[in-house]
């Protein structure tokens, strides 16, 4: 066990240092309307197009399909430089980058990553991801989008729902079924849907946050054409999951040390807000929780170390992943908890906290109800732990 | 970077191990509440190297790192060995005798009034700590009374009505080094803790059966089950990184990286503790199931070498005096 960086990834970590410092103060600031989509697809795609021409695009994806090639620790410190520079998030680009790309990469034939992966890397081509369903949330693999075989095409009906930046997205990753007399996770198939085809209909969905990333997508009689098929008809559930196999415990760098950024900030603004007797930094039981809080976002960082130090040695992560985001979500929601108890009446509005802190405290603590859902709830992630890594029978 | 375990250490853990499961069985671990501490016992422990693990070889000791005493006290913790380990340790090459077990090193930190210390009549030295530094005295000197019924049956304890000064032994940076290295070793020991309840609970809840199956198979429990696994592998980054860090091969500060794991361990081995008995229902609050010593032990170890309470004020502390924010790495 060793956490010191070797001197090549000190050297990595240095030459990106300073390209950040060369390239950052030029970015403009995030578009301030978050509702819209439009400027914000500009804004994130603007910044793909950027680590592209400098060689940071795809630090993870094979050499040969474009990325970088990089060590799951060259990827911890890519994610956790361009952080603590505050260079903007992968945003729009999320799924092309980290689900739809790899899966390509894995599944797609020739021609299909010739045609997709360039435009990904270079923040052309934005992705959604069309598999959730209002009837199939954790049961994903029941989804019911139809797709009949007509000729060269599937004609595909049916709802999905959660299609963030489905409004202005070039291309969605799609699970239709297939065969619906099959048992479920075998008559499934993935298939890549242009944006602009006939029959789709977008509408937005509010979230309780007030943002307008979320959609959901109507599909009438969309006729996909069957090239756009990855994968054999009917193993789409396998081509799925193998999106898995990329994970490199590297998913919540990003986050962690954002969080320990807010926490710290919430220490400063926790000795600024006065109380009946003095601030509220003098409750020790207010100290205390933002003692634990630290602590446990540090143990989480070393945990971090730990998966992708696994992933480097064996190429997997396995159960790790779950149990980070279980013991994360669950840090979060008491960091919103404290935060709440520190605001106050400060907490009344969302994105201002009076002239105690630069940071959105509020609007964080409703982003943290995400965490436990988004992504396999808290719930699916402890059957996961409970049955891959303990070995406990499952309930049906 | 490389924060997986050597091969080495890998190997130490499972000699470890294996030396708990042959000679530090269940029975053998609860005949010690009545009968005392095995000496025997004990030797065998030195001379697998445990207490001189970290003494340099040219000293005649192990010579391995911090790193290795975390891996090891984990194994001892999982085993619920008793005695006064840590203190032990930390004496070897301070305490004559230490070292090879033929003199038991209890320790304890110097506050005002009565104090009620562990382990002391199994002890032959005990190890004041203070501000000044580190003392020594023997406790065959000392007049103290042990108490009929205590919170761990294998942790007993006695009450001295006021400390002696004891003979100096060591200065103000040997005692803050002893409470740090104390600090990471009773974490380690509080992990292997957290671990024997959590495979304790894990196969109870495999095997026992109602509603015409394993109990575990129900989300009420198997969810509790890896909220269980969960603390532990959090905790168990935390401790390495801390054991990692004593050793120079971290990017924090030690104080930091100790800190961290003393809170840590302090909540998940009490709370894997705890659900061990849930986990059990009324066979967890009966005296013959082992749940209710991990958590006893869990109990006794969060006031060890500094309260997990107490290293999160130190760390709000540190969040505010810095005021970036921003570790290094």
């Amino acid at each position: 066990m060793d956490l010191r960086y070797t001197e090549e990834e000190e050297h990595f970590r240095d030459e990106l240092r300073s390209w950040l410092a060369g390239v950052l103060p030029d970015v403009p600031p995030v578009p301030a309307d978050h509702t819209d989509l439009v400027a914000r697809r500009a804004y994130d795609t603007a910044w793909q197009a950027q680590l592209h021409e400098a060689g940071y695009a795809g630090i993870h994806w094979p050499a040969e399909f474009g990325g970088r090639g990089s060590t799951p620790t060259e990827h911890l410190i890519f994610l956790e430089e361009t952080e603590r520079a505050g260079a903007p998030y992968v945003g729009v680009n999320f799924v092309g980058q980290l689900h739809a790309g790899p899966t390509l990469i894995a599944e797609a034939t020739d021609e299909q990553r010739a045609t997709h992966l360039a435009p990904i890397l270079k923040g052309e081509h934005v992705w959604c991801q069309g598999f959730s369903e209002p009837g199939s949330g954790s049961d994903l693999a029941s989804l019911s989008t139809r797709a009949i075989d007509d000729g060269d095409d599937y004609v595909v009906t049916g709802q999905k729902i959660w299609t963030s930046f489905a409004q202005v997205a070039d291309y969605c990753e799609l699970l239709v079924r297939t065969d619906p007399e099959a048992p479920k996770h075998k008559g499934i198939t993935w298939v890549i849907m242009p944006m602009n085809l006939d029959g789709i209909e977008i509408r937005p969905i509010d979230t309780a946050l007030g943002s307008g990333e979320f959609a959901e997508m109507f599909l009438d009689e969309v006729r996909i054409p069957k090239v756009n098929r990855v994968g054999d008809e009917n193993d789409g559930w396998r081509v799925t999951n193998v999106t898995f196999s990329f994970e490199r415990g590297t998913a919540f760098i990003s986050e962690v040390i954002s969080s320990q950024r807010l926490l710290a900030d919430l220490a400063q603004v926790a000795q600024k807000v006065t109380r009946r007797s003095g601030t509220a930094w003098d409750d020790a039981g207010i100290r205390r929780e933002l003692g634990r809080l630290d602590a446990e976002l540090d143990a989480l960082w070393s945990l971090t170390k730990r998966n992708v130090s696994q992933a480097q040695r064996t190429g997997m992560v396995g159960p790790g992943g779950s149990v980070f985001k279980l013991a994360y979500a669950d840090v979060r929601k008491r960091m919103a908890d404290l935060a709440e108890q520190v605001l106050g009446r400060a907490g009344l509005a969302i994105g201002e906290t009076m002239d105690l802190s630069d940071l959105d405290h509020v609007g964080e603590r409703l982003y943290t109800l995400t965490l436990t859902i988004a992504a396999g709830t808290s719930e699916i992630q402890r059957n996961i732990i409970g049955e891959r890594l303990l070995g406990l029978p499952r309930e049906r | 970077m490389d924060f997986e375990l050597s091969e080495d250490q890998e190997a130490l853990a499972e000699g470890v191990g294996a030396l708990c499961e042959g000679r530090f069985d269940i029975e053998t671990v609860r005949a010690m509440a009545d009968a005392g501490l095995d000496r025997g016992r004990w030797t065998e422990l030195a001379e697998t190297g445990v207490f001189s693990l970290c003494v340099p070889e040219a000293d005649g000791g192990v010579g391995l790192g911090w790193a290795e005493a975390a891996v090891v006290f984990e194994q001892l913790g999982k085993a619920l060995v008793p005695g006064p380990l840590v203190a032990s340790t930390l004496a070897a090459g301070l305490v004559e005798g230490a070292a090879d077990g033929s003199v038991v090193v209890a320790s304890v930190e110097r506050s005002e009034g009565p104090a009620m210390i562990e382990h002391l009549g199994w002890a032959d030295v005990l190890v004041v700590v203070d501000g000044e530094g580190l003392a020594t005295v023997a406790t065959a000197d000392l007049d103290a009374r042990r108490s009929e019924q205590p919170l761990d049956p294998l942790t007993p304890v006695w009450t001295i009505e006021v400390l002696p000064a004891g003979a100096r032994v060591g200065d103000a940076a040997a005692a803050a080094e002893w409470r740090l290295r104390g600090a990471m070793l009773t974490s380690a020991l509080q992990l292997g803790l957290a671990v024997g309840a959590t495979e304790l609970a894990v196969a109870y809840a495999k095997e026992r059966e109602q509603f015409g199956k394993p109990i575990g198979a129900f989300q009420a429990v198997k969810h509790r089950c890896a909220d269980m696994v969960t603390r532990v592998e959090v905790l168990r980054a935390a401790v390495y990184a801390a054991g990692c860090t004593l050793d120079g091969n971290g990017v924090d500060a030690p104080e930091r990286t100790v800190a961290v794991a003393k809170v840590l361990a302090s909540h998940a081995a009490a709370a894997c503790g705890k659900d061990c008995v849930q986990v059990h229902g009324g066979m967890g609050y009966t005296w013959e199931v082992d749940a209710h010593l991990f958590l006893k032990r869990a109990w006794v170890h969060d006031l060890a070498f500094g309260e997990g309470e107490e290293y999160a004020e130190h760390l709000a502390d540190n969040l505010v005096q810095n005021r970036t924010g921003n570790p290094t790495s």
